[in-house]
């Protein structure tokens, strides 16, 4: 009873090719291309929710709407980008972990696919947004409709992505799962989910200190004096002090609800230097807002440079923890795939079936190899004195008794004779000797 | 058979990549290739017709910039994300082959990506920098300039990708020869290439022209120099369309022959074969009228004459691509890997053994009396599910009755001698993998299906039942035993 209602862990056969590069690199270029896609991916989703924060609070404060004008032009660059930097994380996580990311995505495939058209939409209504902006200045909510709908469909693309990649961890899971949603709930997704909502938050909290820090961006222009340079570096450090605090909180409900399978000192260590990094960028930040205005670009490169590094951290940790959760089953997926190539080598050494087939019946005498070429390549549609697919043989022996040529010409190129029969297709693998031996088989018919 | 079977029983599997790659190539050829050449020109129209005090129309230079922001806006969302979603659906559909063709040429795809990164840049800088640049004459000519210069890495691109897909339908080299020159080597490369780029520059045109339709309906001057220049440049191109799809469709058959064992004489090649000549015919005649009135009455041109040309043209390249894909089969790989995703030298062992016993994920491992219907099932979604359908598209109830007769009850005795051997005479199916139990069972299920209609869920919705035989416990346990084995082996003989 027990035995029936276990759950059993797959152990598939894995791809039976030899990786393209060394597994080093290949990490390598994982973890970095990743850490580029992500923060293109950062500045979308984060650059959206303040784009519509702003807009909101614009009604209200008219700076802010210039503000969240100037954020969205950013949005519809940066999801360009984004998404041409996928393709090299996408194409080396495949190669990496083909048999695990690709059932991962099987399972939950209805979502998996769903990303598609949800991101066009939501693309083409960051556009609608962005080249709408004056058009619609009378009808604001409708405007801000727009955008909410948007930033709804980018706030639930990153959870089936991290579905994705926290399923593909847990093989003895994948008994369990029946669509998205199941696996959806497994553990850690929802912490991962919110840690990566805080770190899109600050990511474009910096960006925007940086895009108004630019010497031939015309502030004043823009802002027609409403906001000056400062204010808008402060409102950048505001929005970063806000996501960093948030990715913190969450960073600690991660580390301790991380699954135990791959958990392992060096994992932790790893991941809390990471976090250790990113509460000193905290600290600096709320430094540059306490501190005195001129001094606000004081701490800049040291916060950047504090989340990159932290970025490559975490990104390692990440990558340590999926090594840990899958070295074994991996192990295992190795033995099982050499064992079926011994096996499948023996068998092809040794078949069985196809000889038979082909070898003639002695007892027919000379038409014993146009009975076994029958046999192979016409008995699925012709009988002896039934129609099946085609007609019988001994019709054919009727139409061609005389005419062993016509017949040969027939089978060379058929055609098509009778409205109730299908066409006869071409047997493209019977040589002309072949087609001799046939015909003469099935005009021995009687 | 080691992936969890993604499964869309009604719209097909194959449907899933077909739709979203059509409409990808779609958008690559008519809205970014041929297109952008297209807008350059006649943004250097502009500048060329200016008013000497002037450094270009304004009135033409917004006309060109207006169609080139709809086809940077549906380029950089639909376009960008269907060329993902080939990715995305084929990883569903075809894990196994996707997987392999990645081992072999991640390089290629990764030179792809780097080009893919260049041409998204240089498309944001082209059209965000349009508008910056009228500030000056020596910005404008820079501004045209870099449009042609992108017009050159638009194809260059094309060039590479279609080298990609080269290789992929250059069978015999899979085994042997992993290198991408084998695309370029391949020789349906060049008449390829030749029959695309003219094919791309005409889609460009025609979408170009409905667009001067839609956006300049209320200008009658503007409308009709936009429409002439758009006749003239169809008139250009059509007969290099014709030439490249003639030498093309003579060249084919041919490639194929000696590279394919497959099914140039097939009757479903042939009919698609045959949709594509009139195609070509239809095509060419329809542009070439288009441009003559368009050249020679541009007034009475409006929106509603050129959106069925502009549609059909766009068609056209589907049924191109629909053509050129089924030439793959009974491959997905060619010579290596059926389009069941089953790989051709672990036939004999699966034909011995039944494939069931193999199989990762089913839920019925040795045929029985009691579990025929269920072991059918799991033989239909490991053997024949990647194209066929219980009771949807390509369905596989509706292609034996094709056979054997509408409405007519299936006949098991004769499905069973037919299955073994249908390869021989439909080239484009891959040979039955299983053993003669599983063909029964899988007889009884398709039998089972036309009675009933039942429908077969996918692992998306359903989940998947794991073979205990390939459990984790039981492999480590028997690889174990091999480690001991092997271990005396070498004991006895140091």
């Amino acid at each position: 009873m027990i035995n029936l209602l276990q759950i059993h862990t797959p152990v598939p056969k894995d791809i039976p090719l030899p990786l393209p590069l060394p597994e080093w690199l290949l990490v390598i270029l994982l973890v970095f291309s990743f850490l580029l896609h992500i923060i293109f991916i950062s500045l979308m989703v984060g650059g959206s929710i303040v784009t519509l924060w702003a807009e909101i609070k614009g009604l209200k404060d008219k700076r802010f709407d210039f503000f969240a004008n100037e954020v969205a032009k950013t949005i519809t660059v940066n999801k360009s980008i984004a998404v041409v930097l996928g393709i090299a994380p996408l194409l080396s996580i495949g190669t990496l972990y083909t048999m695990y990311f690709y059932s991962a995505n099987a399972l939950t495939g209805f979502a998996w696919i769903m990303i598609i058209p949800l991101v066009t939409i939501a693309f083409l209504l960051t556009y609608l947004h962005k080249y709408t902006w004056y058009t619609l200045k009378d009808s604001k909510r409708i405007h801000i409709a727009i955008m909410a709908v948007s930033v709804l469909i980018f706030l639930f693309i990153p959870l089936i992505f991290l579905t994705n990649v926290n399923l593909m961890m847990f093989p003895e899971k994948w008994g369990a799962v029946h669509g998205f949603i199941s696996a959806l709930l497994l553990p850690n997704v929802f912490p991962r989910y919110l840690e990566f909502m805080g770190s899109c938050v600050a990511v474009t909290g910096i960006f925007i200190v940086w895009y108004n820090g630019r010497k031939n961006y015309p502030v004043e222009e823009i802002y027609q004096q409403t906001f000056s340079r400062t204010e808008l570096k402060k409102t950048g450090y505001s929005i970063a002090l806000l996501g960093l605090a948030l990715q913190i909180i969450f960073g600690v409900v991660v580390l301790f609800s991380l699954p135990a399978k791959g958990v392992s000192f060096d994992v932790i260590a790893v991941m809390a230097g990471a976090g250790f990094l990113l509460a000193v960028a905290l600290w600096y930040t709320y430094r540059t807002l306490t501190g005195a205005p001129e001094k606000i670009d004081l701490y800049f490169k040291r916060i950047v440079t504090l989340m990159l590094v932290y970025m490559v951290f975490y990104g390692s940790s990440r990558q340590m923890y999926r090594n840990h959760a899958l070295s074994k089953h991996q192990a295992l997926m190795a033995a099982r795939s050499a064992e079926f190539e011994k096996l499948s080598k023996e068998a092809a050494d040794h078949p069985v079936q196809e000889q038979q087939q082909l070898a003639p019946d002695p007892a027919l005498g000379s038409v014993a190899k146009g009975a076994a070429l029958f046999q192979t390549n016409c008995s699925g549609c012709h009988r002896k004195d039934e129609k099946l697919v085609g007609p019988p043989m001994t019709e054919m022996v009727t139409i061609y008794k005389d005419n062993i040529n016509g017949l040969e010409a027939w089978i060379k190129k058929p055609g098509k004779r009778r409205p109730d029969f299908p066409q006869m297709p071409t047997l493209t693998q019977l040589s002309d000797a072949d087609r001799q031996e046939l015909a003469k088989y099935i005009l021995s018919i009687k | 058979m080691d992936f969890p079977m993604f499964h869309l029983d009604w719209l097909n599997d194959r449907f899933l990549i077909a739709a979203v790659a059509i409409l990808h190539v779609c958008i690559n050829h008519g809205l970014a290739v041929g297109f952008i050449p297209y807008i350059t020109w006649l943004e250097q129209k502009g500048v060329a017709s200016a008013a000497k005090n002037q450094i270009t129309d304004p009135e033409w230079d917004n006309l060109v910039y207006k169609k080139m922001k709809v086809a940077f806006i549906i380029t950089t969302t639909l376009g960008a994300m269907t060329g993902v979603g080939i990715w995305f659906s084929v990883v569903l559909v075809s894990p196994a082959s996707i997987g392999s063709l990645i081992r072999v040429f991640y390089w290629a795809w990764f030179i792809e990506w780097l080009v893919f990164c260049t041409e998204v840049i240089l498309i944001l800088i082209y059209f965000l920098t349009w508008k910056s640049a009228n500030k000056s004459f020596k910005s404008k000519i820079r501004h045209i300039r870099f449009g042609w210069f992108l017009s050159v890495f638009s194809w260059i691109t094309m060039a590479i990708i279609v080298s990609i897909l080269g290789f992929m339908m250059d069978p015999g080299n899979w085994n042997t020869n992993h290198s991408l020159l084998n695309g370029f080597s391949n020789p349906i490369y060049i008449p390829q290439l030749l029959f695309r780029t003219p094919t791309a520059m005409l889609l460009g045109g025609v979408f170009g022209m409905t667009l001067t339709t839609i956006f300049a309906r209320k200008e009658a001057e503007l409308k009709q120099r936009a429409v002439k220049y758009a006749g003239q440049w169809i008139l250009a191109w059509t007969p290099l369309v014709l030439a490249g799809a003639v030498f093309y469709w003579h060249v084919m058959p041919a490639a194929m022959k000696d590279n394919l064992s497959v099914a140039v004489g097939s009757i479903q090649f042939q009919q698609y074969y045959d949709i594509l000549k009139y195609f070509i015919i239809g095509i060419g005649s329809l542009s070439v009228v288009l441009a003559v009135f368009a050249v020679w009455k541009p007034r009475r041109i409006g929106f509603r004459y050129v959106i069925v040309p502009c549609l059909l043209v766009f068609g056209f390249l589907g049924i191109f691509e629909r053509v050129r894909e089924f030439i793959r089969k009974p491959y997905v790989i060619g010579g290596y890997m059926y389009s069941n995703l089953l790989r051709k030298q672990d036939y004999p062992l699966y034909k011995r053994d039944g494939i069931l016993k193999y199989a990762t994920y089913t839920s019925v491992t040795e045929v029985t009396a009691d579990n025929k219907l269920e072991a059918g099932k799991m033989v239909f979604i490991n053997a024949c599910s990647r194209c066929h359908t219980t009771n949807g598209i390509n369905s596989i109830v509706e292609v034996f009755e094709n056979i054997y007769g509408k409405g007519k009850p299936l006949e098991e005795k004769s499905m069973e001698s037919y299955i073994p051997n249908m390869h021989n005479g439909r080239t484009f199916m891959p040979p039955y993998p299983g053993n003669q139990k599983e063909l029964e069972a899988l007889v009884a299920y398709i039998k089972h299906l036309q009675q009933t209609g039942e429908h077969l869920e996918g692992a998306q919705t359903e989940g998947v039942s794991i073979n205990p035989q390939w459990d984790e416990d039981h492999v480590a346990e028997s690889a174990e035993k091999n480690n001991e084995q092997q271990e005396k082996k070498l004991a006895h003989n140091p």
